[in-house]
């Protein structure tokens, strides 16, 4: 077996890193830097301090390229249990931040365990389809939906809607990723739109002020509104080839709000314009069809589910954020990733992109 | 089912997954499509629309306030200036805690009630990152002792800003004025866009007449702000202009002394230099510390001021309206030689009381007994009433009203000063106008001698009499004497309005009324020969009584039986040197008795000091000034 197994590029192969994939992350991390740089008006210090976290991030994901997926898959149930119960824990226990719940602190560390969440979802909604006949029956689905909506219900009550999103999501990509029957796919779409309303009465005061404002932005342009509208202004204002790096007025100004986390797409597209803003969606689009390609060319079941679930969720908050910070989507609080400033969820796609390198890395391919 | 059907199919999964990522392929790539679609909406199509809102959104403009214009006396002493004055202020948006910062702050810097009442009153107004003054004219010690503690104060700074300051304090109040803060109330009154930026304005006084002179123009800031107005950096200035320089004709050391001789009693004084109309001293005792209002007054000094009994806060030289008593006679006297030309040689007999045919009322003279025989000469020297009441009567009140209008008795004499009083001179139509009476003899009578209805300012009496000591030419009196403008590098002179002739009287009649008001001072029998022992000029004036209430027909006036504030005002109009004058004065002493124990020694404290400054120290500039006044007189007596 062992000749079977071809060096597919040398050292990258040893060191598990799949090299289109990387070069387009380094890419995507360069854009983050740059605009890093910008947001803080050339200071700096955003920058430096945005490096260290890229750099632990992607040490996370080299990691995660080194572990087997056979391992993985063997350890998918306990990281699921473990991503349940701290979920739990976090909702008795947790730190209150700018009134949610999401932050578990152990020793030094502060802790989201929502994050965990996002990848224990998909793991184990693939682990649980390994052993079914695809495409799965009604009960199978129904277990699988049970899974996938445990933790994004603990989530809600956080309440993180924005993450509870991408957990629901990253488990449904699974579950259509198996060949889930498209009546079935209505029926659950069905469902959905008709709980609307119940999810509605469930919400918090400012999450459906921000789905009022998406409606009707102008309603309320200080208040609610203000963000969208001025984001708008910045990227609006930007042009086709932007006012240039470190030149807009928007941002430089502090109109933008939050606009070194979820808002950082406003400060890109006010600096780079429309021309900027393809090359980033180019760069995300190159990222995700790779890592698309690395699910369709992965020769066991598990690696396929979680590569192309992974990558599925990774595009949500793409274009989630980018319709939102465009006026396009409600305002979800989804960061730009890689891109926006932040450390937790950098990590946490930063380890989903260790494990579908890992999926890659890992195969054994046919000498014939 | 069959168990063979549940063994999985390795290539069915694989083709099953494959066909499902083409259809994830479709859709990122749609979805994509789908964003670059909103961003060329964005950046393509309505472009131009955010452009505009992006660039009205950074550029603000912020105006530059001017520094306002310094006041100076006539020899160019500072009566107001701008002072860096420290001052603590707060921003909010940097304390942790506002009660534990006061709680702390207090033990280093003193921090009263109003202070920390005003402070939470601006507060709970202005963005969180704006300084709010929490308290002003902080001293050099607590400056120190709070620098020394400022690490332990974030959000505490002290500052340095220009503060209206008046240094000699009360001196000269009420002629110089106040600025304070600028009101809503005030900027729908005045050019509102050329005071953006400003936080203080005239409110009395000089600071409020010259208030356009002394503002100067706003200047303005093109700043970068964000969302929020903070400034983050400045684009362009255009400067303010500075307000111009004020030269005041107040003469300050002739002020203080004014201001000094009254010794603590309430009344007013105006000093004029009667050859060009400036007011020399201005003066309105009680004053008060016009730097108290500069920052807002706190209400506990304000209702002291405004309920105190003596008013400190009335311009009482300027809006004060006083019987002028006998101080009117010279006038009435000029009056009665302009109708009968050989009035002077006549006699009359004073009994010390008069009546009027078919009445049984006797209005008395201030002199129980009477005078005797007296001519028109005596009567003013000793202010005998009852001639002035034959002389009333045969002049009758239409004619004096006309004769004492002339000499701006009953209308303002147009200072440059807000505020001025009219006073009153009756006649019958203003009786029939504002009454709706007839007019009775007997108010003609007592208005000869200055009583009755008959009211004046102190200024009125100032200016009257000036124009008396330049024998009937009348200048409009002002208290503006220069403007200075540095900015335009012009000097302007505040001319005075043209001089007015009095229309009648040959000059003999003029020189027989000053000669009597000489004789009141330097004659034996003079009413104010007190004040003339050892003069080193000739001074003319005359004393006056006003009575504040009215006594019964055969009551004594006994001044120590009467309440103080029921005391007659004690009045004298004087002009000093008598044939070349340079100084015409007014005065009142509230309740100060009479006339010519209480009022007359002031004027001649201040005459003292302003001609012995004349006639010892300064002899050339003196001959200079007196030939500059008399070629001006010659100017208007030969135009």
């Amino acid at each position: 077996m062992v000749d079977g197994i071809r060096e597919q590029s040398g050292l990258a192969q040893r060191l598990h890193m799949d090299v289109p994939l990387l070069l387009g992350l380094l890419a995507l991390a360069t854009v983050g830097l740059v605009v890093m740089y910008s947001v803080d008006g050339g200071d700096g210090r955003l920058m430096t301090r945005h490096a260290m976290r890229l750099l632990i991030a992607f040490v996370v994901m080299f990691v995660l390229a080194q572990i087997n997926p056979r391992h993985l898959f063997h350890w998918t149930p306990w990281l699921y249990l473990l991503g349940l119960i701290l979920l739990i824990a976090v909702l008795v226990f947790g730190d209150v931040g700018k009134g949610a719940q999401r932050w578990l602190r152990i020793g030094p560390l502060n802790f989201q365990p929502s994050e965990l969440s996002k990848l224990t979802v998909p793991l184990m909604v693939a682990y649980f389809f390994t052993d079914k006949s695809l495409p799965p029956r009604v009960l199978p689905v129904l277990g699988a939906v049970g899974l996938a909506l445990l933790p994004t219900f603990l989530v809600i009550q956080q309440p993180d809607l924005g993450t509870a999103l991408l957990i629901g999501c990253s488990g449904a990509f699974v579950m259509f990723l198996t060949g889930l029957r498209w009546s079935v796919i209505a029926v659950f779409a069905g469902l959905l739109a008709a709980s609307a309303p119940l999810l509605w009465f469930t919400m918090h005061d400012y999450q459906r002020s921000r789905v009022l404002t998406f409606l009707n932005p102008e309603q309320d342009p200080l208040g609610a509104g203000y963000h969208i509208i001025q984001s708008k202004i910045a990227i609006g204002s930007g042009g086709i080839y932007g006012k240039g790096w470190l030149n807009g007025t928007q941002s430089q100004l502090d109109f933008v709000p939050e606009r070194s986390t979820d808002f950082v797409f406003a400060v890109f597209g006010e600096e780079f314009g429309l021309m900027g803003g393809m090359v980033l969606i180019a760069l995300y689009l190159f990222v995700i069809f790779r890592g698309l390609y690395i699910a369709v060319s992965a020769q066991e079941l598990f690696g396929r589910l979680i590569a192309g679930g992974l990558v599925l969720t990774f595009f949500v908050y793409v274009f989630v954020n980018i319709g939102m910070v465009s006026g396009l989507l409600p305002v979800v609080g989804l960061p730009l990733p890689l891109v926006s400033y932040g450390g937790t969820a950098l990590v946490t796609v930063m380890a989903s992109f260790g494990i579908v390198m890992s999926v890659h890395t890992h195969r054994r391919l046919l000498s014939d | 089912m069959s168990p063979a059907v549940t063994l999985k199919d390795i290539n069915k999964e694989s083709s099953l997954l494959r066909s499902r990522v083409v259809i994830a392929y479709a859709v990122v790539l749609l979805l994509f499509l789908v964003l670059l679609a909103r961003l060329v909406q964005l950046q393509v199509i309505e472009y131009g629309y955010f452009e505009t809102l992006s660039n009205n959104n950074r550029v603000k403009i912020v105006p530059v306030a001017p520094t306002r214009g310094l006041i100076f006396d006539r020899n160019g002493v500072v009566l107001a200036q701008n002072t860096p004055s420290f001052s603590l202020e707060v921003i909010p948006e940097n304390v942790t805690d506002i009660d534990v910062m006061l709680t702390e702050l207090k033990q280093l810097v003193e921090i009263s009630v109003a202070d920390e009442e005003r402070f939470r009153r601006v507060r709970s107004k202005t963005r969180r990152f704006n300084a709010i003054v929490l308290r002003t004219r902080l001293t050099e010690e607590e400056v120190a002792r709070f620098s020394v503690n400022r690490h332990r104060f974030p959000g505490v700074d002290v500052k340095a800003r220009l503060t209206r300051d008046y240094p000699l304090g009360s001196l000269g109040v009420h002629v110089l004025g106040y600025v304070g803060r600028l009101s809503e109330r005030d900027l729908e009154r005045i050019d509102a866009a050329n005071y953006r930026g400003t936080t203080h304005y005239g409110k009395t006084g000089v600071e409020e007449a010259y208030e356009n002179v002394l503002h100067g123009r706003v200047g303005y800031q093109h700043v970068e702000t964000n969302a929020v107005g903070r400034t983050l950096r400045v684009l362009s200035r255009e400067d303010p202009i500075p307000g111009a320089n004020l030269y005041l004709t107040i003469d300050t050391s002739l002020q203080a002394v004014s201001e000094a001789a009254f010794n603590g009693e309430n009344g007013a004084l105006v000093a004029i230099e009667p050859s060009t109309g400036d007011v020399l001293a201005f003066v309105s005792m009680p004053g008060f510390d016009p730097n108290a209002f500069v920052d807002g007054i706190d209400r506990k000094t304000y209702s002291e001021l405004l309920n105190s009994p003596d008013r400190p806060l009335f311009n009482r030289a300027l809006s004060g309206r006083y019987p002028p008593g006998s101080t009117v006679k010279p006038f009435f006297a000029l009056a009665g030689l302009e109708q009968e030309a050989n009035l002077a040689d006549k006699h009359i007999w004073c009994p010390g009381w008069y009546r009027l045919k078919g009445h049984k009322h006797k209005y008395r003279d201030w002199k129980k007994h009477g005078h005797g025989r007296v001519n028109l000469n005596d009567a003013i020297v000793q202010s005998c009433d009852v001639y002035f009441y034959e002389l009333a009567l045969s002049l009758g009140i239409d004619r004096m009203h006309d004769f004492m209008v002339d000499f701006g008795f009953g209308k303002t004499t147009g200072i440059d000063l807000t505020g001025e009083s009219s006073g009153l001179m009756p006649s019958r139509d203003w009786k029939r106008g504002a009454r709706n009476q007839p007019w009775y003899p007997g108010e003609t009578l007592i208005t000869g001698i200055g009583q009755g209805f008959i009211l004046a300012t102190p200024l009125q009496l100032a200016s009257a009499t000036a124009t008396l000591s330049m024998r009937g030419f009348q200048l409009r009196p002002s208290v503006g004497l220069v403007v200075h403008d540095s900015a335009a590098g012009e000097t302007t002179v505040l001319s005075t309005a043209q001089a007015v002739s009095i229309p009648h009287s040959e000059t003999k009649n003029w020189e027989t009324i000053v000669a009597s008001m000489v004789g009141v001072v330097h004659g034996p029998r003079g009413t104010a020969r007190r004040i003339g022992i050892d003069a080193a000029y000739k001074f003319a004036g005359k004393t006056g009584t006003a009575q504040v209430f009215g006594i019964a027909q055969d009551e004594e006036y006994d001044a120590d039986q009467i309440a103080k504030k029921l005391r007659d005002h004690a009045l004298f109009v004087a002009f000093a040197p008598a044939d070349e004058p340079q100084i015409a004065i007014a005065i009142v002493v509230e309740n100060g008795g009479s006339g010519s124990i209480i009022a007359a020694p002031i004027a001649r404290k201040v005459m003292d000091h302003y001609l012995r400054k004349m006639v010892d120290e300064k002899k050339d500039d003196r001959e200079l000034l007196t030939a500059f006044a008399s070629s001006k007189v010659l100017g208007y007596l030969r135009p």
